[in-house]
This record gives C-alpha cells, structure tokens and sequence, in this order.
C-alpha cells in the first residue's frame, strides 16, 4: 500500500458538446488528502470518473505514479487505487460481505478463489467501518448510513495506495463523518476527497481545490482559498469566514437573514 | 438492526438440488405410454456403460425405448434447462436487472426468426450448423438491438428494458410468423411453426450435441468469469473502478450468450420464464454471489425443465401439451409478483 502520485493533466470532458470539465490539472502528492469542493454541477464527480477509469477524458491525461491511467490495464490500477462511490447496488440478494469480497477481484485470476488472506482482509475492512455485525445482512436493507461505511470498507479491501473518493460522507451522522476522514487521514494514502461541507474539509485536507462551471478555480491551504470573496464568486452565498479560535482553520459560517 | 439472510449450508443445497435432478430424470425416463420401474430404467443404463451387472432380464424393445427414445429427450431437457437458467442469470447480471430473461429481452424471439428463415427458406449453407448459426445470429442482433434501445439517450432503466425487450420481441415473432405464413411450401410451414411453439418430442442423439457442448462451454467460461459479473452487480461505475473493462465485458458476454440461446433455441423452440424464474429461486437459496449461484442455477434449471416436459407429456396423455405453453402458465404470474414485489420496496 505504498501512497501513489496522482496528477491529472489539464483533463476535459466534453458530452454532447457541453464541456463538463475544462482543461482542469491538479496533483496529490503521495500521502497528501486533496479536497474538491464546488457547487452542484461544478464538474467535481465527472473529474473524479475520470481517475477511476469510469469515463475517459475527451482530451488530456491522467497520471499516477507517472503511468497513463487509460493506457494501463485496469485490473492493475484497481490494486493501486480504490473509489468509493455513490452509486449502490439494488434488487439482487448481496450480502454486506459479498458486496466487500468484491474488492479482492483485482488480485485474481478465473478460477481462483479466496484464500485466508483474503478472509482476513475482507474481515479486517469490516471491522474498521464497524459494519462487521452487518456482515451478513442484505445491503439493500441497511440504511443510507451504514451503505456508505460498507462502501468504504469496500474500498479498504481493495488495498490501495491511492483513493478517491466522491461525497464519503453522504448520509453520514456527525460521528461516523469524523471516523471516515480519520481513517483516510490514518491510513496514509494519498486522497481526493469530493465533500460539500466547507468545514470538514479545511478541518482534514491540508489542500483544498475549487471548481466551478468545470474550470479549477482555486487550489491552496484552506486558509488561503476559503475567502469571504471566493463563497461570494463561487457559491453567490455571503459567508463570514473566522479562524477557529484553538486551531486557527478558517470556519465558515452563514448567517440566517 | 437489519436481519442476517439465513441460508442452509452450500454443499448440501448442491447435493440436494443434484438428488432432485437425478430423481426428475429417472421419472423422465421411466414414464411414457409404457411405464418402466425405476430400478430397471438404472439396469438399463448401467448395462449400456458396460459395468457387469449379470444378465439383461427385459425385453430388448425396452431398452431402445430408454436408450433411444426417452433418454435423449430427458438429457436435452436438461440442456435446455440449464442452459436457459444459466443464460438468465447471466443476462440479469449484464443488464443490471432482475426481470431480464432470453424471452423478454427479444433474444429468444431473435433466435426464432434466425431457424425459421432457415426452415422455410430451406437453406442449408453450413450443414447441420445452419440452424443453431442462423439461431445464433439473430439472438446475437436482438440483445444488441434492445441494448441499444434501452440505453438510447441516457440511463436504462427497468420500464425501459423491458419495453424494448417486448417491442422487440413482438416486431420479431411478426417477421417469424410473415415467414411462416408467406411460405410456398405448407409442409415446411407446418414444421416451422410446431417447432416455434416449442417443444422437445422427436429428439435424437444427432441434435443433442451441439447444444449440450454450446451449454456446457458457455457455463465453463461463464462460471470463470464469475467475480467479474458479480462486480457488474455493483453498478457500472463501481465496477470499472474495480477493475473491470465493463464495455468489452459486457460485449463479450452478449455474444457468449447468444451463442447459447441460439444453440438452445434451434432445438427446442423459445420455452420462456424459466430464465427468470429460476435465478431468482437460486439466489434466494444461495445468495447472489455467481460463484455458487450458476451451479445451483444450471442444477435446478436442468430438473425444472425434466419434471415440466414430463408435465407436458403426462398430463393429457397421449397428446401432448407444448412445453413452452406450460412455462408460460407458472411464469407469468411469478413476474408479476416479481414486479409487485420490486415495485413494493
């Protein structure tokens, strides 16, 4: 699990004529957790497709560890690098543990089945998320909650060094919010963490990248890009922004009317 | 606290799914206008494998009744069988979708239309290959053409499926039926056409192996990529970001499956539902992970289809009732109740 290089290099996406993104670089050094914020619509998720191999950029590249992502097979970026997305299983009868074991799939060949390791890390993955009660339990009946810790177990099993992942924090309550960004602290992969909430992420990221209408408008230490001016151009929302007053991030707050 | 799924133990649902299949074949072979005891239908066959069991105590019109009548038709009830289950169960997982089934999505229909051109036309360009190819062919041309229907500007959904999948499937059955009617030769026409209702009576050896080895390579090749088709479950994203080449996936899967549709259809007509019906029982029983699910799938397909022949022959003896007509009968209800359950959730 050694932490990769991600650099994505002036990346585009165009469907239909529409440009989803636009000619958008950015780079995570290895172990760095990178946040992408922005408001709904801004590109964020289609940038992200674009890093897992879910859609491919209409013109430039995606690099990790110097590698194009789209010209190498993707069985070997699925052992070098997880997602965690928010999309959901339905309707077939998934247990909580096989919706886990699937994260072992990179590793094998036809045939071949799991051996204790595999046991151990599936097991393993369970118990960080605190889901490992709910192993055998259908998915489609946990709620929103316990889906999203299933789906970041997930990607723990795949054991990557590299993550990426897209509103983790979804349905989360405020505790398992704070456990999922420890983790990913904790584990020393390099991230880019798609979040909404401003706080969380100057809270956990010590870079935070902003996007609007597909274009990169800002990338820098929370501090520097979280500006009363940015929320106002970015957001159109009027937001006053204090340092905390133990650690010094930037909090935003929003005043009712 | 969401509830454990509580399921009996994999080995024994095998053993047991491969009783019940044993049983049904015996009962297959045994029953008929001249009943034979169970114990003499396994003599029988034992003496033929050449194990040295003493002397033959029946009539030897007995044992070309099992050997060359019966016997056949029960092992290709069992192809067809597990084959349409395995098929089913593996396009439910292409498509994402629990009510996919050879019949609905058209292919059957496609299928259909490829041996009846072939019938009434009387072409026979690749001998004994003709059929099955031309079977192939358009079960090949009516899974694209759904798939291409039903993901035509955006996201498919189920209601989108199924339409193109029915939309499909009548055009088809009317360009089957235009041959059929416009034929110059009502002998060819009149063969056609009892073979589009489907049924197994009449089987020889001869067209036993082509589809016994296109059911049993398809399900060898389908059982290795088994991991891979458990990830399309997870979603098309989540799948490639787990490894997998979803789009060249997907396609290599729909021609594997046509293949054998087609092998199945040109013998056997289209018998629908039991690809639906099937994996759903099956993955009631032992989950939806296709490491396990396909064995039990093609076990189960293969006895459903014995005991429903010997339904089709037994019931209003001597005639015969179609045996599509009678998947017909029990699965249609369990879609809509499948229907009603999925839309209850």
């Amino acid at each position: 699990m050694t932490p990769g290089e991600l650099r994505a290099e002036s990346v585009s996406v165009v469907v239909n004529g529409r440009a989803l993104v636009s000619e958008v670089s950015l780079g995570a050094a290895p172990g760095e957790v990178v946040a992408l914020v922005g408001p709904n619509g801004a590109g964020k998720s289609t940038l992200l497709r674009t890093f897992y191999r879910a859609m491919r950029p209409t013109s430039g590249r995606v690099l990790l560890d110097g590698h194009d992502i789209w010209r190498m097979p993707a069985k070997r970026l699925a052992r070098t690098l997880a997602a965690v997305l928010q999309e959901a299983p339905g309707s077939f009868e998934l247990t909580v543990h096989d919706v886990v074991a699937m994260a072992r799939t990179p590793y094998k060949k036809p045939f071949e089945g799991d051996d204790d390791s595999d046991r151990r890390i599936v097991l393993g993955a369970l118990t960080e998320l605190d889901v490992a009660d709910l192993a055998e339990a259908p998915f489609d009946r946990l709620s929103g909650g316990e889906k999203q810790r299933v789906l970041i177990a997930r990607a723990l099993a795949q054991q990557p060094g590299t993550m990426i992942l897209d509103e983790p924090t979804n349905h989360l309550d405020l505790r398992h919010q704070l456990d999922a960004l420890r983790l990913v602290r904790r584990l020393g992969v390099t991230a880019v963490v798609a979040l909404h909430d401003l706080n969380l992420a100057a809270a956990f990221c010590a870079r935070i990248c902003v996007m609007d209408g597909g274009r990169l408008v800002a990338d820098g230490p929370p501090a520097e890009v979280l500006t009363e001016d940015l929320l106002a151009e970015v957001y159109r929302v009027k937001a006053e922004i204090r340092p905390h007053p133990r650690t010094g991030i930037p909090q935003v707050s929003v005043p009712g009317d | 606290m969401t509830q454990a799924v509580r399921r009996a133990p994999y080995p024994l649902i095998l053993v047991v799914l491969a009783a019940l299949l044993l049983l049904a074949a015996t009962a297959g072979v045994a029953a008929g206008s001249v009943g034979l005891p169970f114990g003499e239908v396994w003599s029988i066959l034992l003496h033929r494998l050449r194990l040295p069991l003493g002397e033959p105590t029946w009539p030897a019109v007995r044992e070309t009744i099992v050997m060359d009548v019966r016997l056949p038709r029960v092992l290709l009830c069992a192809v067809v069988g597990a084959g349409l289950s395995v098929c089913g169960m593996a396009l439910q997982a292409l498509v994402r979708n629990p009510l996919a089934d050879p019949m609905l999505l058209g292919v059957s229909s496609g299928g259909t239309v490829g041996a009846v051109a072939v019938m009434v036309l009387n072409l026979s360009v690749f001998g004994a290959l003709t059929l099955p190819l031309a079977a192939f062919a358009g079960a090949l041309l009516a899974l694209f053409l759904v798939y291409g229907l039903a993901r035509a500007g955006g996201r498919m959904t189920t209601i989108r499926l199924v339409l193109a999948g029915v939309a499909t499937a009548e055009v088809l059955s009317a360009v089957a039926s235009f041959l059929i009617v416009t034929s110059n030769d009502p002998h060819k026409a009149d063969s056609a056409l009892r073979w589009m209702l489907g049924g197994l009576a009449g089987t020889t050896w001869d067209l036993l192996w082509i589809p016994a080895a296109a059911v049993l390579l398809g399900t060898a090749v389908l059982l290795g990529v088994s991991r891979p088709l458990n990830l399309l479950l997870a979603g098309e994203e989540a799948a490639a970001a787990l490894g997998l080449d979803v789009h060249r996936f997907r396609g290599a899967m729909f021609v594997l499956v046509a293949l054998m549709i087609g092998a199945i259809v040109a013998v056997s007509g289209s018998i629908g539902f039991v690809g639906l019906m099937l994996p759903h029982m099956v993955r009631l029983l032992v989950g939806a992970d296709h490491r396990r699910a396909l064995p039990a799938a093609a076990l189960m397909g293969a006895a459903f289809l014995i005991a429903a022949d010997l339904a089709a022959r037994s019931l209003i003896a001597p005639e015969e009732i179609p045996i599509g007509i009678l998947t017909a009968v029990t699965g249609g209800p369990f879609f809509l109740w499948l229907m009603r359950r999925k839309a209850a959730r």
